[in-house]
């Protein structure tokens, strides 16, 4: 038994057929464990995005294979993958995608309606990941009355609530400025050390680069590089508006 | 409420606009059916006013005679025969069909005649709210009902007109007996209704027979009919079935009736499919962040039904108070539509599977989403 929570072993992905033909993954081997927050780098088209769709179990890889808390991706049909990510994984989008007519409570409570909780204790348990994330004054908010940060902050606490093992996070700065950057940040951050989880978060953003505990690039579909050596956080490459 | 309700009912109000439309395709398409179905009900009760309303158990027909207003005649001899037979109380000769009234304004109008019997009671004026029924058989003397009166250039009791140059007088007077042709019924006695019909005194349109309460019926309805010979002996329900079914099929009427009531459903369907996919392909970026999310197809396609349930409750209830206003105004019409509770149920069940199929469209749009699209907006 190791600390792996997520494991890809020379993992090959294909992408479109014939003439559009893309290797958009060329065996690439990478483990996420517990405890750790792992950003994962890389240019425009390098397969940052491929990658993470395949360790969150939204593609299976076309050669290789992939395990999430000890589960092969590589049979599983599309119902059971959305099982694995029920189950074991949280995303955390650039663009949020929370949902417009539902508030902030509701947003974060669809998290636990999925895996079949519901009623009062949801509900609590969503207001709790909302105050986790400093958003208690805010549980009946639509998300049209919230700013960006906050928004992600939702969409963070959405990830949160149910406990996954992993947490996988698309740009999670991008749309931000710099002081909601870094506190979206320092919650990812404290997820990975405080709560025990793997956090992966796909960045180009290098103010991102002190929150890591390990940084992996990626080029033309290969890791090429994986070090330990970033700088601290939380100032020492600051956010700045 | 449940959250995936609530994400379903947020889902559909969120764009008034669409939603209204949405009611409307529901409310046109529930009030068409209902009202096709109310006149169905309507026409199929109006056919047998005449047959729910006598006292008889057995009617001897002529054979072939597909309604009440079947001119037909037969042997009115059988009516003797069949009155002494065991187990029958009464056998009372019944007279139709067609005559001229002449108004005072010497306008002349169609009505149809129909004998009244007082003696045995087997067919009399119904409803009555003026006048007396018994001096019917007094002279010409008439009953009509007061929805004809304009028709009939009468103001009530004592008014007079002419039957086939005979001087009539009315002397009852009833309510709600109307016919579905739109010709008045007019009652009279047995024997004025031969004169004003032509009708034979060795004929008539039909025999009605009474069994006694203690008689064996099936052993009695089997002697009528060895005795009747080529006439036709029918159960009451047999005859009324026969006139609906006359009616409503064979002149085409049900079946207009049931084309008009099939092409609301299919206006709904696809008036509630449009609306439905397009508000799916709208929160499609919803379900394929649910999708992400790790949630089932199950679950995803139950906000879609909630959303189909929710259109057809609104819907029908919205219908449901236009119908029964419908009801109201054509209560007192020459064709009342007739709701009963049974087509309220089962027009709440189509309305359900109506809207339930029509997510199906955007059941199978849902089912191609790519959670990975996320990550691309």
């Amino acid at each position: 038994m190791n600390d792996y929570v997520v494991e890809a072993k020379s993992v090959e992905k294909t992408l479109g057929r014939g003439a559009g033909e893309v290797h958009a993954l060329r065996g690439v081997d990478l483990a996420l464990r517990r405890g750790e927050l792992t950003l994962l780098m890389g240019p425009s088209g390098s397969g940052k995005t491929t990658l993470l769709l395949v360790l969150g179990c939204m593609l299976t890889p076309s050669s290789g294979s992939v395990t999430v808390c000890g589960t092969p991706t590589a049979d599983a049909d599309k119902e059971a993958l959305a099982r694995i990510r029920r189950e074991h994984v949280g995303f955390v989008f650039q663009s949020y995608h929370l949902f417009p007519t539902l508030t902030a409570t509701q947003n974060v409570q669809l998290a636990l309606d999925i895996r079949g909780e519901h009623g009062g204790r949801a509900a609590q348990k969503s207001r709790d990941a909302l105050a986790m994330v400093g958003l208690e004054q805010k549980v009946d908010s639509l998300p049209g009355g919230l700013s960006g940060g906050e928004q992600q902050r939702v969409a963070i606490a959405r990830a949160l609530v149910a406990n996954p093992s992993v947490v996988l996070a698309d740009e999670p700065t991008g749309a931000l400025d710099g002081k909601n950057g870094q506190s979206i940040m320092r919650i990812l951050a404290d997820t990975a050390h405080e709560r025990e989880r793997a956090v992966l978060v796909v960045t180009h953003d290098p103010r991102v680069v002190p929150y890591a505990d390990r940084i992996v690039e990626i080029e033309d579909g290969l890791i090429v590089q994986e070090r330990t050596d970033r700088p601290r956080m939380p100032t020492a490459v600051p956010f700045r508006a | 409420m449940s959250l995936v309700l609530t994400l379903a009912s947020r889902n559909l109000f969120h764009d008034r606009l669409r939603f209204v439309a949405t009611m409307v395709g529901i409310v046109f398409s529930v009030v068409l059916v209902m009202i096709q179905m109310g006149l169905f009900l309507g026409f199929g009760r109006m056919v047998t006013t005449m047959i729910d309303h006598a006292s008889a158990d057995l009617w001897i027909l002529p054979k072939g005679a597909k309604c009440f207003e079947d001119p037909s005649l037969l042997d009115v001899k059988l009516r003797d025969r069949v009155a002494t037979m065991e187990g029958v109380s009464w056998a009372v000769p019944l007279v139709i069909g067609f005559s001229d009234w002449r108004l005072e304004s010497g306008e002349v109008t169609p009505v149809f005649i129909v004998s009244a019997d007082l003696r045995d009671s087997s067919l009399q004026p119904f409803n009555v709210v003026d006048g007396n029924v018994q001096a019917l058989t007094r002279g010409a003397n008439v009953a009509v009902d007061r929805s004809y009166f304009d028709r009939l250039g009468v103001s009530g009791v004592g008014s007079t007109a002419e039957i086939r140059g005979r001087k009539v007088r009315v002397v009852a007077v009833t309510d709600g007996i109307r016919s579905f042709a739109t010709t008045p019924y007019v009652f009279v006695d047995l024997k004025n209704a031969r004169n004003y019909t032509g009708t034979p005194r060795d004929r008539a349109s039909s025999v009605l027979v009474r069994l006694k309460s203690d008689a064996d019926r099936e052993k009695a309805l089997s002697a009528i009919r060895a005795e009747a010979g080529d006439a036709e002996v029918l159960t009451s329900d047999d005859f009324r079935s026969r006139s609906r079914s006359f009616w409503l099929f064979g002149t085409g009427a049900g079946a207009a009736l049931f084309a008009g009531a099939l092409l609301g459903v299919i206006v709904g369907t696809v008036i509630v499919a449009q609306t439905l996919y397009s508000s799916t392909k709208d929160h499609l970026n919803e379900f394929a962040t649910l999708r992400a999310m790790g949630s089932s197809n199950a679950y995803i396609y139950t906000v879609i039904i909630y959303q189909a349930l929710i259109n057809a409750v609104i819907g029908f209830a919205i219908a449901a108070g236009i119908g029964s206003i419908v009801v109201q105004m054509t209560a007192k019409s020459a064709l009342p539509i007739v709701i009963t509770p049974w087509l309220m149920a089962a027009l709440f069940a189509l309305t359900v599977v109506m809207c339930v199929a029509s997510g199906i469209g955007a059941i199978i749009r849902v089912v191609r989403i790519d959670p990975a699209t996320v990550f691309m907006r």
